[in-house]
């Protein structure tokens, strides 16, 4: 998965031009595209009516604590990275009902929430982002339990990935293998070509279902310097990363570093709002929430998205497990990078670089990271 | 129906506001009416039913002798004290006196300053009389206040809130203003409960819920000093309607010192 040489298989070139007809062929087929948009002037995740909801001819710059949308020179349609939101949204979303009870005659009975999941065509998924869904795979299906809201909106959604073409600063999928070039979980890949010798995507199909679609879109013969072209563009988006993660040595090292000083250096700088696993497109945890109607007789009972940087989310009986900010981020990052490979067999980070975007104390896991792999001075 | 709540609804240094959002819960005060007995609330009538009570709503923070007096008759008279809103949690805006001499400025203020009684703080509640719940807030969530009386009208603990606004932000998919905007925000601070109103209208929290547990007030100080905020700007953004809650003032004070 390290290679960021794109995959070979059913490949075509489809004309920007007709870029159009695979959004009218997916609306035919029954799914609701969603995708990248521009909503009050934020880049943001939503429905999207065809290729010109995108945000074209716009660029984001993401680096720590920082993201900005810019207007580009060009009129590429995906020459931006990645915002705030993740595809979590749609397939674990931040607030679910789960189950109703209602008492009546002294007894009780309950009904499951019935969660209508539409046929989503996601539209444009990073490679780091098929990782992502490929880790929450893993843990919400393939577990000892299964959620069915996400099985359902999993089973129904069709997947066209964007290969990255260009590098923010906060990226770093390159360093894991995860990225800039998606390599499985898709049904269609699409590389943007945009330049002198004209706008097209090159197009892979990476299921039958994604072959049969192609085979329905107005498709040309890629020509040698066209495959080229991509393969130099991606190529050149995994080089421009200055960020990375190295594994060795994880999980143990995290382990074994429980009381490195430099918890308490980040523990001053960290907010403990929750923001880096809330942008996390693998984190999963949540809280359940239940409401009921003044006269006790009925109850509803709520998902949430949560967070292990909120204080409740370690209480047990008797009291609170993580009472600091110190407690709090060392659990994130433990889990996140350590405690992750036994419990999952993977990493819970894709190297998206949401978490040191987002955060507003601009604190960079890497770079946390790296700091707890020097051992502290000795007394 | 089942058990009556005897409420009491009282007033002290504020704005009305937070009593208001009683009456606001416009869909509920029907069925609400068939569980409460509103004994005691001025705003709403003017028919009063003696204490004592089985639940007392207090508004309003304290600054007058008469009203430091007159919380303890309320606290004599109610089973349950719940504080509501930001001056009886935390002072309120009028807390900004705490940092001034009070001395200095009413005469300049009463051109007759002999006939004001007032205290040199404005401080909450919880400081004059022990109280059972708080509910935070500029004005309070009223379905927050819905959510207490239900807890109390059954006996269960009320379902906390303990999170930053930025949760729900993120869950509500409003984008960091923060982060993509710049602009000064006080929600990885401040405890949530207004449906982060602000953020999603491009504007930085004000932190009218006061701060949340655990709030690291000086590392966010620190990111408002790296967008540029100046000294002067971050002790006005600290010192809003909870001014006086500690962690706000202590913030406040550090910069007061930088300036």
């Amino acid at each position: 998965m390290s290679s960021p040489l794109l995959l070979s298989g059913a490949t075509a070139i489809l004309p920007a031009a007709a870029f159009h007809d695979l959004f009218a062929l997916l609306r035919q087929e029954g799914f609701q595209p969603v995708g990248p948009t521009i909503r009050n002037g934020h880049l943001v995740l939503d429905c999207l009516d065809g290729p010109d909801g995108l945000p074209r001819g716009w660029t984001t710059e993401a680096e720590a604590g920082r993201f900005r949308l810019q207007h580009r020179q060009d009129t590429a349609y995906w020459g931006f990275n990645l915002g705030q939101e993740s595809w979590k949204k749609f397939l674990f979303p931040a607030r679910l009902p789960v189950v109703t009870a209602a008492k009546h005659h002294g007894a009780i009975s309950y009904a499951p929430a019935a969660n209508h999941v539409p046929p989503y065509a996601f539209i444009g998924v990073r490679a780091c982002e098929l990782a992502a869904i490929w880790i929450q795979d893993r843990i919400l299906l393939s577990g000892p339990v299964i959620d069915p809201h996400y099985a359902a909106c999993r089973q129904a959604a069709l997947i066209v990935a964007v290969n990255c073409t260009e590098a923010d600063d906060a990226c770093f999928c390159a360093s894991l293998g995860t990225g800039p070039a998606a390599t499985a979980g898709f049904d269609l890949a699409l590389t943007e070509l945009c330049g002198e010798g004209g706008h097209f995507f090159l197009v892979q199909a990476g299921s039958e279902r994604g072959e049969r679609l192609l085979a329905h879109l107005p498709q040309q013969p890629v020509q040698e310097g066209q495959w080229q072209q991509a393969q130099t563009l991606v190529a050149a988006a995994a080089r421009s990363q200055t960020r990375s993660l190295a594994t060795d040595g994880l999980p143990g090292l995290l382990y074994d570093r429980t009381e490195h000083p430099q918890w308490d250096d980040v523990a001053a700088r960290c907010l403990s709002c929750g923001n880096c696993a809330l942008v996390c497109p693998t984190c999963f945890c949540f809280s359940m929430a239940e409401e009921t109607d003044l006269e006790n007789v009925t109850a509803s009972r709520w998902r949430l998205w949560d967070v292990c940087h909120n204080l409740d989310h370690s209480y047990i009986h008797g009291g609170w497990l993580r009472p600091s900010s110190k407690a709090r981020y060392r659990q994130w990052l433990t889990h996140k990078l350590g405690a992750w490979l036994d419990q999952f067999g993977c990493l819970g980070c894709t190297g998206c670089g949401r978490c040191l975007v987002w955060c507003p104390a601009a604190i960079d896991l890497t770079a946390e990271l790296q700091a707890l792999r020097k051992f502290p001075p000795k007394e | 129906m089942g058990k009556r709540l005897k409420v009491a609804v009282w007033k002290f240094a504020s704005c009305d506001g937070c009593q208001l959002s009683l009456l606001d819960l416009e869909d509920h005060l029907l069925a609400l009416a068939d569980h409460l007995d509103i004994a005691y609330f001025l705003e709403a009538s003017s028919a009063v039913t003696p204490g004592p009570y089985d639940l007392s709503l207090v508004e309003g923070s304290i600054t007058t002798p008469a009203d430091a007096k007159r919380i303890k008759r309320v606290r004599q008279l109610s089973k349950l004290v719940v504080a509501i809103g930001a001056c009886a949690t935390a002072g309120g805006i009028q807390a900004l006196r705490n940092f001034a001499d009070i001395k200095e400025y009413i005469p300049v203020v009463y051109a007759h300053p002999e006939y004001i009684k007032t205290l040199d703080q404005s401080t909450p509640i919880a400081q004059h009389i022990k109280v059972d719940l708080e509910l935070p807030g500029c004005p309070i969530n009223k379905y927050q206040l819905l959510e207490a009386v239900k807890a109390l009208l059954h006996g269960r603990r009320p379902r906390p809130a303990s999170e930053s606004v930025c949760t729900t932000c993120k869950r509500q998919g409003i984008i960091c203003v923060l982060v993509a905007e710049g602009v000064p925000c006080l929600g990885p601070v401040t405890e949530t409960g207004c449906g982060a109103l602000c953020p999603a209208y491009h504007r930085g929290c004000y932190g009218c819920f006061g701060p949340k547990e655990n709030p690291n007030t000086s590392a966010l100080a620190a990111c408002f000093r790296r967008l540029g905020v100046a000294e002067a700007d971050i002790i006005r953004l600290f010192r809003t309607f909870n001014a006086g809650a500690e962690a706000f003032r202590q913030e406040s004070l550090a910069h007061e010192k930088n300036h």
